[in-house]
């Protein structure tokens, strides 16, 4: 039994021939919500909206009135991605309380096609972090932390006095929205992906995450990050649901001028099942001192499997890849300072309590509301968009961007397909050991193999490839062309066939999960092909 | 999408409406709350004396002021720049605002098609370089007023540069000289509107109304090249009169649709220029005027005094007459401005580069709209010269007064009357009673047709000159009373009667025989004497000309 089986056509398949219905299934999910919430993936659980949702799905199935592959089917979402009536927090304490009129596009159109939201999804404060360990709820813990498979491993070596602390970070800032994937409470998630956001965590909890070309998919009701960068991200647990995902948010919206105007295509998936006219790129600079041997040997492994199946596999190079950080750094906080200018107390938010003077209202209602990473970026890039700054640092890291995506571009003109990296350095380690780094030298860390992929707007997958020998996941990334997300898609398809990456065992998470997974109705939906 | 939905977005604690104690200070960029009705002030501008900043004193340097301007156009459009919200001045506070004009997170701007196309417009009418591409940038400031803390505006590459803009300025002891000048047009940017901050001073309270946040700007920088408050306030007004031709603006300075920013320098002619002062929102032509007339004066006295201009940011006090600094360090604080990462470079095209099966309303083509720009002032004037044989500086007063060219023309349509009656009529008798009494002419009592049927009476004499004053009189404080109506009413008509009149000269004659026997020694003023006396008897009815013709008869002259 692989994750790639959990395919969609099963769980649309069951709802569709009356093995489960859609309240059956959301309950099942909303139970194991409650079952996993040690997990902080949650920040809200929207049940009630949930359920209602569910009844009226039932009842298009009953009149055999189904909106499609999605209706019915239990989804999560980021909080940063604006839900009409539903507080959303960027689980920071600026917005604690703010409820947005209106939804996200990408929300609506979820919901457009019957999909039903389980809750918002837990984050680095407003998605400033690669841990899922920096925001205002407190910390997303792995669900891989309490798998059979990396508890059977760890016996083997001496426990750690200290337990509770002995968990697995998730990746991030998406991780609320990859642990709520990884533990069966939705079927996916959206995440945000600015520098790696859904990437990084997919890979760490053993999940497919898709980062699709910048202007594919509408950021309308995004809560930006760095809007030149910003793309919203599909958590699922095989390409074929991300596939589905994408085809329903893909293409133009009015609201956001950077979509692409080209009407968009469905995402089917077609199985390749030859490899030989694929050029596989391997780009030299991504081959760290910091790579852990392990996902070292499991990349050049993957690059072996292409190479075997007849694919043309080279080496390639991307010159101006060690820029990338530093570039990122100036980019990426002087948007924020400018997106962050509007959280000023007045419209909407926290308000300070202090009223001396505008300026004092300002400030303190700042102060309060921003973490440290927040009021740190935010300095940084106030600085760097300083008169006497901007050409030295903004000009500069602009100049140093465009060599960044010439480098992607000058590789796909030379006949490279898709390029194939690692996503993370190493599979996830304790939180304990996370936090021994402060968030911009682990954001800088995390991101080095995601980030240049969004300075290029280019679309990237991760894939999980197999369990490390710890017992935990480890995922490579498919780098492809602009707007080339389809042939991404079907190369990463092909590859999780190959690599057939196991499921992740919670027995020992969930008391009963075994009575949840081994559930006749529950199993034929998502778990025989 | 108004406030109550707004309240949504407020957790239901708070609306846009805010209340913010202590925001006392001076504003940037837009006046603070409504300018006093100037519009018909300003009108009567023109004939001001000439200042006298440029004219040395004995004995001392000859100062050379310089001045420039940027003019802030509300665009004339139905939704606002970036959001669908619609535009109406004077609406119930924060009734029109959107989402994204609210700054709610994760909204994003969507370019307005009318505002570019107005853009376009008013950088062809002033001989602007059109750019093919332009950028959007972002510049900070928190005010709370501006809800995203940044106004999306055209810092490095605007839509329009390097234009043009002729105006005329009366010279000459009458002022009836039209001197043609030129100011460079530096460029014409797009940017947003902020809102509005009322400061309630006695509460402590400032209150926000976000309707005018984000209602599209054109931003008109005008190069140095005025050097006194009248040619400024005139160019402003030329421009005025372009923007409303072209109906991209209503320019309403009144209504805050056009702002004013003067920047002012003196320096000695030969020199570089000298510091800087930049003087804010002057909302109405003479406050602009005398505002920049003192700033000039001031600066040479405290120059000439061993004092120093300050690079800096005043307020004209309109009760003082004079200009202040503004307290406030917004002024010299860094905008950080960077590029606006949501919208797209704003590609425009033209016939050449205009993309085979191209959308129209997916592209803008600027060829499209130079062919459909409407008639300029300056032609309309000079086609007023040409058809009427009206002097030019007449041509510029009916232009200058708001509607008074339409009432003009609507006369022209409707009376024979030859056009040099009609424009001595509307110049002089119906501007005069407006100027008198203070009103516009949409306000005038008297309708185009009323004066038009007067001016037939005239014409056709019917009634005399004089005859015509008083009917004019009667219908301007009239009970809606025709002119013939008026003129039967009050026996006003010119005698028609050849014998009676013949007979009035006779008995004229006859009780002035000394006048008679004058006019017959040689004395032919003496005509006018009995012209006056014919004029009399018939109570003011007979024609002068008429009367002149019997008597000449009558004396065998």
């Amino acid at each position: 039994m692989t994750a790639g089986d959990i395919v969609k056509i099963t769980v649309s398949a069951g709802l569709k021939q009356g093995q489960i219905t859609p309240t059956e299934l959301c309950q099942k999910c909303l139970s194991l919500i409650k079952k996993t919430k040690f997990l902080n993936a949650y920040i809200t659980v929207t049940e009630e909206v949930a359920l209602k949702q569910a009844e009226e799905s039932e009842k298009r199935y009953s009149k055999g009135q189904s909106l499609g592959d999605l209706d019915g089917i239990p989804f999560a979402v980021k909080d940063n991605f604006s839900t009409s009536g539903i507080e959303t927090t960027c689980a920071s304490n600026m917005l604690k309380g703010y409820v947005p009129p209106y939804n996200a596009t990408v929300v609506q159109k979820l919901l457009d096609q019957g999909a039903l939201l389980m809750g918002k999804t837990n984050l680095d404060e407003f998605a400033m972090g690669s841990g899922s360990t920096d925001g205002v709820f407190g910390p997303v813990k792995n669900p891989w932390s309490y798998s059979k498979q990396y508890r059977e491993k760890r016996k083997q070596k001496p426990l750690r006095a200290n337990e509770d602390s002995d968990w697995l970070i998730t990746g991030g800032s998406s991780g609320g929205s990859a642990a709520a994937v990884s533990a069966f409470t939705c079927f996916a998630a959206l995440g945000s992906d600015t520098g790696g956001s859904t990437r990084n965590p997919a890979a760490l909890c053993g999940l497919v995450g898709l980062k699709p070309s910048y202007g594919l998919v509408s950021r309308h009701g995004l809560i930006p990050l760095v809007n030149s960068m910003d793309v919203p991200g599909i958590l699922t647990r095989c390409v074929d649901d991300a596939a589905i995902i994408l085809g329903v948010l893909a293409g133009q919206d009015p609201k956001d001028s950077t979509t692409v105007q080209d009407p968009v295509k469905p995402f089917v998936l077609p199985s390749l099942t030859d490899v030989s006219k694929l050029c596989v790129g391997i780009p030299k600079e991504y081959l760290v001192p910091e790579l852990s041997s392990e996902v070292q040997s499991l990349w050049s492994k993957a690059a072996d499997l292409f190479e075997s199946q007849g694919a043309k596999v080279i080496e390639v190079s991307l010159p101006h890849t060690s820029y990338s950080i530093v570039c990122y750094h100036v980019l990426c906080t002087s948007e924020v300072a400018s997106n962050m200018a509007r959280f000023d107390g007045l419209e909407y938010g926290h308000r300070c309590n202090n009223d001396v003077s505008l300026e004092a209202m300002y400030a303190a209602t700042r102060r309060e509301g921003f973490n440290d990473v927040v009021r740190g970026r935010i300095l940084s890039g106030n600085f760097f968009l300083l008169k006497e700054n901007y050409e030295n640092y903004f000009i500069k890291a602009q100049k140093v961007r465009r060599l960044i995506a010439n480098d992607f571009m000058d590789v796909f003109n030379s006949g490279v397909d898709v390029l194939l990296t690692p996503t993370t350095l190493r599979e996830a380690i304790p939180y304990s050991e996370f936090i021994k780094e402060d968030n911009r030298t682990r954001s800088a860390q995390d991101d080095i193999f995601t980030q240049a992929v969004n300075m290029a707007g280019l679309p990237a997958i991760s894939v999980p490839v197999a369990l490390s020998n710890q017992g935990l996941p480890v995922g490579l990334q498919f780098i492809g062309r602009a707007f080339c997300d389809q042939q991404l898609l079907i190369i990463a398809k092909w590859f999780e066939k190959q690599v057939q990456f196991p499921i992740i065992q919670l027995q020992e998470l969930i008391d009963d999960y075994s009575a949840i997974i081994e559930n006749e109705k529950f199993a034929s939906v998502s778990l025989t092909q | 999408m108004a406030a109550p939905i707004l309240r949504l977005g407020c957790a239901g604690r708070r609306c846009a409406l805010a209340g913010v104690k202590g925001a006392s200070r001076h504003r940037r960029g837009a006046p603070n709350g409504f300018a006093l009705n100037e519009m018909r002030v300003q009108s009567s501008m023109a004939p001001r004396p000439v200042i006298t900043a440029q004219k040395p004193r004995k004995g001392e340097h000859e100062w050379a002021p310089v001045v420039g301007l940027e003019i802030h156009a509300q665009i004339s459009s139905n939704s606002k720049l970036f959001s669908g919200s619609q535009v109406h001045f004077a609406a119930p506070p924060n009734s029109l605002v959107s989402f994204f004009d609210a700054s709610l997170p994760g909204t994003l701007p969507v370019l307005n098609r009318r505002c570019v196309e107005a853009a376009v417009m008013t950088g062809l009418a002033l001989n602007c370089r059109i750019n093919k591409k332009s950028l959007f940038d972002r510049k900070h400031y928190f005010y709370a007023d501006l809800p995203a803390g940044y106004q999306i505006t055209q810092q490095r590459l605007p839509i329009a540069v390097s234009g043009i803009l002729t105006y005329g300025v009366c010279e000459g002891n009458k002022r009836n000289q039209i001197i043609t000048k030129t100011v460079r047009i530096k460029q014409i940017q797009l940017e947003q509107d902020s809102g509005k901050s009322l400061h309630d001073h006695p509460q402590s309270q400032t209150l926000v109304d976000l309707n005018r946040a984000g209602v599209g700007l054109l931003e008109v920088v005008m190069e140095p090249d005025m050097t006194c408050g009248e040619e400024a306030a005139t160019a402003v007004r030329e421009l005025q009169l372009i923007l409303q031709a072209l109906g991209t603006s209503q320019a309403n300075m009144a209504e805050g649709q056009l702002r004013v920013d003067a920047n002012i320098s003196v320096h000695h002619p030969g020199e570089p220029f000298g510091v800087r002062t930049e003087v804010k929102n002057l909302n109405s032509a003479r406050f602009l005027a005398k505002a920049i007339d003192y700033e000039i004066q001031r600066q040479i006295y405290e120059l000439e005094n061993g004092g120093e201009i300050l690079n800096e940011t005043r307020s004209f006090d309109s009760k003082l007459g004079c200009t202040v600094p503004m307290r406030d360090k917004e002024g010299k604080q860094d905008y950080r401005f960077m590029p606006e990462p949501n919208l797209p470079p704003l590609v425009l095209y033209d016939a050449d580069s205009l993309p085979a099966g191209a959308d129209s309303q997916q592209v803008v083509d600027i060829d499209y709209i130079r062919e459909r720009l409407p008639e300029l002032p300056s032609v309309t004037r000079d086609k007023l010269v040409q058809q009427y044989g009206m002097l030019p500086e007449h041509s510029f007063t009916l232009l200058n007064e708001v509607g008074l060219l339409a009432f003009f023309q609507s006369v022209i349509k409707e009376t024979r009357a030859e056009p040099k009656l009609v424009t001595n009529w509307v110049l002089n008798t119906f501007l005069g009673y407006l100027k008198q009494q203070n009103l516009t002419v949409s306000e005038s009592p008297v309708t185009p047709s009323a004066l038009a049927e007067l001016l037939t009476l005239l014409d056709g004499k019917v009634i005399s000159s004089s005859a015509a004053k008083q009917v004019f009189e009667e219908l301007w404080t009239g009970k809606g009373k025709t002119a013939a109506h008026i003129v039967s009413e009050k026996q006003l008509g010119l005698m028609q009667d050849q014998e009676a009149l013949e007979q009035f000269c006779q008995a004229v004659m006859e009780q002035h025989p000394q006048v008679v026997t004058d006019v017959k020694n040689g004395n032919l003023r003496a005509v006018n004497k009995l012209i006056g006396l014919v004029r009399k008897a018939t109570l003011s009815r007979a024609d002068p000309t008429a009367i002149r013709k019997i008597l000449e008869k009558q004396l065998s002259l």
